[in-house]
C-alpha cells in the first residue's frame, strides 16, 4: 500500500481540491437513448412510405420533400438565431426535420414550391418556436401548418395528381421534377388531375350519386396504395409497418394508434352496415388520406398528447372519432388535421384529470388501508 | 408472438438497465489483508451517533467495543482490526459534501486477534428479545444500504405481529454482486440467519427474493433451505428497483403499503440477505459487525470482484487492492443508481456500503440535459406511479408546494426517471434539492410554532401572575378589612355578648 493512502484524511474537507470533478447527483449511468436518437428512429420509420411516394410520384414530390423541410429546419435556425440561443444543438435534435418531414408527407406531391416552403416555416416559426421551442408547443407543428395552408391555398391543396412511377414513359425527369415544383403543373405533362378517393366521394354524394354510383368510377385504389393522394397517404401498409417498428423499438406505445384506429373502424363499420350506399367502410376509411400516418406518426407526437396510458387511449379514440365525424359530416373531405389540433387542444385537461395511480395511495390520492394478505 | 408481446406487454414499472454484473460477479471472493489503519465513523447508521468509549492510544482487539449505541435507534460500533487506537477526531465523511466527520482511527497491529465472542449452541432456545439484543450489541444495520439498525427493526416487527419475513436478495442495482456472491458462498449461513430473524420477529414464513439473473445464487440458496419449509426461495424478475422494500413485498405477497406507512403496517418485514448473514454471525458465535463483502467494480478497475474487507478501510486501498488501469472518472460508494459520488478514495469504507464503483471516462459520462419532449419515459418508469416530469416542471418553477401536492414526498430518489430521460434532465437532482427545502420549510414551520406556543405561554404565565398579584392584594385587602370587621364585631360582642361574624366565614369560603 502506498503511503499517499495512509495519509491523514483527517484534512479533507469542504474546501479540498476535488481531483475527480463535481461529484454529480445519482443516478450515475443513463439510457442510451436521446433526443436525436429518438427522432433519427422515427425519420428511419418514416423512410420505407416516403421512399415508396417518391417512386410513386416521381421528382416533383421528391423537390416538394426537400423544399418543406429544409424550410422547417430555417425557420428554426432563424427564430434561435433572433433568440441568441445556441442553433446547431437545436437542430442536431432533428425535431424540425421531422416536423418538416411529416408536412411534406401530408401534401399533394405536386404541389408548388411555395406550398412547401411556406408551410415549413409556419410549422416551426410559428407553430414550435413561438410558443417556446422543443417541448413547449401545444399544437402539432406538422398539423398546424397543413391546416392554414388548406385553409389559405385551399385550390393548390386539394389538386391530386394520379401516381406517375418514376422511371415511367411519362414521369418528369430531376430537371423536369423541379420546374414542376418551381412553376407549377405544365399542361406539356401528361400528368392526370385526380381527385383523393375521400374527396371523390363526397363530391359526388354532393351531386347526388350514392357510393354505389360512385365507387364504380372512382379513382382506382388498390391495397398497395398506387392511388392519388398525398405521400404519405398512398403506402397505407408501409406507414403501418413503420409504426409497428417504432412501438418495437419502444419509442412509442401501442395505446394512441390502436386508440385512433378503432375510433375511426368502428362508427365506420357500424354505419356501413346500416346504410352502405351513404357511408365508406372500415377498411377504405382506414387506408384512405392521413388515417395511418396519423395514427402512428402525428397523434403520437409526445409533446402534443397525453403523457399517461389512460390518457394516451382517450387521446387517440378522441382524434379517431373527430377524424370520422370530420369526414362524414363536415365540409372536408378529410379531417385528421383537424381532429388531432382539436384533441391537442384537450391534452392539458386530460393530463390533469388522467394520472395514474400512485403507489400506496388510491386515485384521489389518500392512502390506501393497509391490509394484510 | 415474440414481436406482439414486445408491443404489448408492459412492465407496469421500473427500468431495465445493462447489469454489468459479470465478470466480477464470477470472480471467486478476496480477502483484504488488515489495512494499516481503519477509520471507524460514529454514524453509519440511521439513529444516533455511537459514542466513542476508548481513548487515544488504548490496545484494543478485532471485534471489541469501541462507541456505545445512544439513544433508542442507534447501532455500537467496534474494532475492525486490532491494534491501538490512533485518534479519535474528524474524517472525511462519505458523502459528496466530503464535510469532515466524526470517527475513531485505529491503527493495525497485524495480529488479527479477535475478542472472546459467546457462542450459542441452539438461538431458537433464546427468547426473542434475548435474539434481539445480540444483534443490537452487535452493531448490525440493515446491510442493503439502509442501515436501520436491525433489531430496531425486529422489535418493530413483533409489536405489529408480522407474519412474513421477506428476505431481500433482489440485488437489482447494475454492477452489485455482493449479495449474490454471499448467497453463492455462504448459503447456509444466510438461511440460518433467515431462520433467526424469523425466531425473533415471530414470523411463520419466510420469502426470500432473488433477481432471476441470479441463478447461481438461487440454486445455492434452494440447497441450503431444502430442510426449511418455511423459508421459501421465490425467483423474481430482473428488474430495477426489485431491491426496493415495497416492490419487493408487492411482487412476493400482492401486499401494498400504504403511503405514508411502515412495511411492518401490512404485515411484514424486510431484511436483507447480508443483514441476515450477519445476524447468524452475532447470534451463533457473538461476532460483531466489522467485516463486509463489497464488490470492487467499473471501467477503471482491472481485477473487478467482491472482497471480504473490515469497514473502516478507505475506499482507495480497496481500488489499489483490485487495481486501476487509469485514473478513475468518478468513485461512487453503493450503486449507479443510488449511489453516492465520493470526491476522492480517501474515505473510508461503512457498514451499509455494497459496492465502490470506479468508473472510466466513457461510463461517467453525463450527456447534457435538454428540454423535456414529454416523452412520458420517466411516467412509465416510475415504480412509485408519479410522474417525474410534472414534478420537475414544478420544481423548476420553484413551485415546490405545488410539488408537494403531486406527492413529490413519495419519491424514493430511486433515479428510474432520469435513467431513462432521453432528454438527461436531472430529474433526481432536482427531487433531492426539493425535499430538503421542503423539509427545511417544514422545519422552520415547526420552530416558528414552537416558539409562538412559547411566547404564548409566557403571555399566558405573566397574565397568571399579574392575575394572581392582584388577587392576593384582593385577599389582603379582604383580610383586613375582615379584621377591622372584626375588631370592631368583638368590640361590639363585648357589649352584646356575640357570633362569629358571618363576613368572614364567606370570604374564607371563597379564597380556600
Ligand atoms: S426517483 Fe422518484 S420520481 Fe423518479 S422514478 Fe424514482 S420514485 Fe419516481
Ligand atoms: S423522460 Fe425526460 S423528456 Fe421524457 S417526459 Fe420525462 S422528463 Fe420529459
Amino acid at each position: 500500500m502506498s503511503t499517499a493512502n495512509v495519509k491523514q484524511p483527517q484534512v479533507a474537507a469542504a474546501g479540498n481540491a476535488n481531483p475527480i470533478g463535481t461529484p454529480v447527483s445519482a443516478p450515475h449511468t443513463a439510457t442510451r437513448l436521446s433526443v436525436p436518437r429518438v427522432m433519427g428512429t422515427v425519420l428511419l420509420a418514416l423512410a420505407p412510405a416516403t421512399l415508396f411516394g417518391f417512386w410513386l410520384y416521381g421528382w416533383p414530390a421528391i423537390w416538394l420533400w426537400g423544399f418543406t423541410i429544409a424550410a422547417a429546419a430555417s425557420g428554426e435556425a432563424l427564430c434561435l438565431r433572433l433568440m441568441a440561443r445556441p442553433v446547431l444543438p437545436a437542430l442536431h435534435d432533428g425535431s424540425a426535420i421531422l416536423t418538416g418531414w411529416l408536412l411534406a408527407l401530408s401534401l399533394p406531391p405536386w404541389a408548388p414550391w411555395w406550398i412547401g416552403v411556406f408551410g415549413g416555416l409556419f410549422a416551426t416559426v410559428l407553430a414550435k418556436q413561438a410558443f417556446g421551442g422543443l417541448g413547449q408547443n401545444l399544437f402539432n407543428p406538422a398539423m398546424v401548418a397543413r391546416v392554414a395552408l388548406l385553409i389559405s391555398f385551399p385550390v393548390q391543396m386539394t389538386a391530386w395528381v394520379a401516381p406517375l412511377p418514376l422511371g415511367g414513359a411519362n414521369a418528369p425527369g430531376l430537371i423536369d421534377g423541379l420546374m414542376v415544383a418551381l412553376k407549377g403543373m405544365p399542361s406539356g405533362l401528361d400528368a392526370v388531375a385526380s381527385a383523393s378517393l375521400l374527396g371523390f366521394a363526397k363530391t359526388e354524394m354532393s351531386r347526388g350519386v350514392d357510393l354505389f354510383g360512385s365507387l364504380a368510377h372512382a379513382p382506382v385504389q388498390t391495397w398497395i396504395g398506387s392511388r392519388p393522394g398525398s405521400l404519405g397517404e398512398t403506402a397505407g401498409w408501409l406507414i403501418a409497418a413503420g409504426g409497428l417498428a417504432m412501438m418495437a423499438l419502444r419509442i412509442i406505445t401501442w395505446h394512441i394508434p390502436v386508440a385512433m384506429l378503432l375510433g375511426i373502424a368502428i362508427p365506420a363499420a357500424i354505419l356501413h352496415s346500416v346504410d352502405p350506399a351513404r357511408y365508406l367502410d372500415a377498411g377504405t376509411h382506414l387506408m384512405s388520406g392521413g388515417a395511418m400516418l396519423g395514427a402512428f406518426f402525428i397523434a403520437t407526437d409526445y409533446v402534443t398528447s397525453p403523457g399517461t396510458p389512460r390518457g394516451q387511449l382517450i387521446f387517440g379514440a378522441g382524434c379517431g372519432l373527430l377524424t370520422y365525424l370530420i369526414r362524414t359530416w363536415a365540409g372536408y373531405p378529410e379531417g385528421v388535421a383537424f381532429a388531432v389540433l382539436l384533441m391537442n387542444s384537450l391534452t392539458p385537461i386530460i393530463d390533469a384529470y388522467v394520472k395514474p395511480r400512485i403507489y400506496g395511495r388510491d386515485r384521489s390520492g389518500a392512502a390506501i388501508e393497509a391490509r394484510r394478505g | 408472438m415474440g414481436f406482439l408481446e414486445r408491443i404489448f406487454r408492459e412492465p407496469r414499472w421500473g427500468v431495465h438497465p445493462d447489469d454489468r454484473k459479470r465478470p466480477a460477479a464470477d470472480a471467486p471472493l478476496r480477502k483484504l489483508p488488515p489495512p494499516a489503519r481503519v477509520y471507524m465513523p460514529l454514524q453509519q447508521h440511521v439513529g444516533g451517533a455511537a459514542r466513542p468509549i476508548v481513548l487515544a492510544g488504548q490496545k484494543v482487539l478485532k471485534g471489541q467495543l469501541i462507541a456505545e449505541a445512544s439513544g433508542n435507534i442507534s447501532a455500537p460500533i467496534h474494532a475492525p482490526v486490532s491494534g491501538i487506537v490512533a485518534a479519535i477526531g474528524d474524517v472525511t465523511a462519505p458523502h459528496a459534501s466530503g464535510l469532515p466527520f466524526a470517527a475513531i482511527t485505529l491503527a493495525s497491529d497485524f495480529e488479527e486477534r479477535w475478542v472472546e465472542g459467546e457462542e450459542i449452541s441452539d438461538p431458537f432456545s433464546l427468547a426473542p428479545e434475548e435474539v434481539a439484543r445480540r444483534t443490537a450489541a452487535a452493531g448490525i444495520v440493515g446491510l442493503g444500504g439502509a442501515t436501520f439498525p436491525a433489531a430496531a427493526k425486529f422489535a418493530l416487527g413483533r409489536r405489529l405481529k408480522v407474519d412474513t419475513l421477506i428476505v431481500n436478495g433482489g440485488e437489482c442495482e447494475p454492477y452489485l454482486s455482493a449479495d449474490d456472491r454471499i448467497m453463492r458462498d455462504r448459503p447456509d449461513e444466510v438461511v440460518d440467519g433467515v431462520r433467526i430473524v424469523m425466531h425473533a420477529i415471530g414470523a411463520r414464513q419466510a420469502l426470500v427474493g432473488i433477481e432471476d439473473n441470479k441463478p447461481e445464487a438461487i440454486a445455492a440458496m434452494r440447497v441450503a433451505a431444502a430442510a426449511f419449509p418455511e423459508v421459501n426461495i421465490r425467483p423474481v424478475p430482473a428488474r430495477y428497483p426489485m431491491g426496493s422494500d415495497r416492490q419487493l413485498i408487492i411482487t412476493l405477497t400482492g401486499r401494498e403499503v400504504p403511503a405514508d406507512a411502515r412495511a411492518a403496517e401490512v404485515g411484514v418485514l424486510v431484511h436483507n440477505v447480508s443483514t441476515c448473514a450477519a445476524v447468524h454471525r452475532a447470534v451463533r458465535f457473538g461476532r460483531p459487525l466489522v467485516e463486509r463483502i463489497v464488490t470492487v467494480n467499473g471501467g477503471a478497475v482491472t481485477r473487478p470482484g467482491n472482497v471480504f474487507a473490515p469497514i473502516g478501510t478507505l475506499v482507495q486501498e480497496l481500488l489499489d487492492f483490485c487495481g486501476l488501469d487509469e485514473a478513475p472518472a468518478r468513485i461512487v460508494m453503493g450503486g449507479p443508481m443510488m449511489g453516492t459520488p465520493l470526491a476522492h478514495g480517501q474515505v473510508p469504507l461503512v457498514k451499509g456500503a455494497s459496492g465502490i464503483l470506479a468508473f472510466d471516462a466513457r461510463e461517467a459520462h453525463v450527456p447534457p440535459a435538454g428540454p423535456c419532449i414529454r416523452c412520458g419515459n420517466c411516467t412509465r418508469a416510475c415504480p412509485m406511479g408519479l410522474q417525474p416530469l410534472e414534478l420537475g416542471a414544478r420544481v423548476r418553477a420553484g413551485d415546490l408546494d405545488g410539488a408537494a401536492k403531486l406527492h413529490l414526498g413519495d419519491c424514493m430518489s430511486c433515479g428510474c426517471c432520469a435513467y431513462v430521460c432521453p432528454s438527461h434532465i436531472p430529474l433526481v437532482q432536482y427531487f433531492n434539492h426539493a425535499k430538503g427545502e421542503l423539509w427545511a420549510k417544514e422545519r422552520a414551520k415547526l420552530r416558528t410554532e414552537a416558539t409562538k406556543r412559547l411566547a404564548a405561554a409566557r403571555l399566558e404565565r405573566v397574565e397568571r401572575e399579574a392575575r394572581e398579584k392582584a388577587e392576593a392584594a384582593a385577599r389582603r385587602k379582604a383580610e383586613r378589612a375582615a379584621a377591622k370587621a372584626r375588631t370592631a364585631a368583638e368590640a361590639q360582642a363585648g357589649a352584646e355578648s356575640g357570633a362569629a361574624p358571618p363576613a368572614q366565614s364567606q370570604h374564607e369560603g371563597e379564597t380556600a
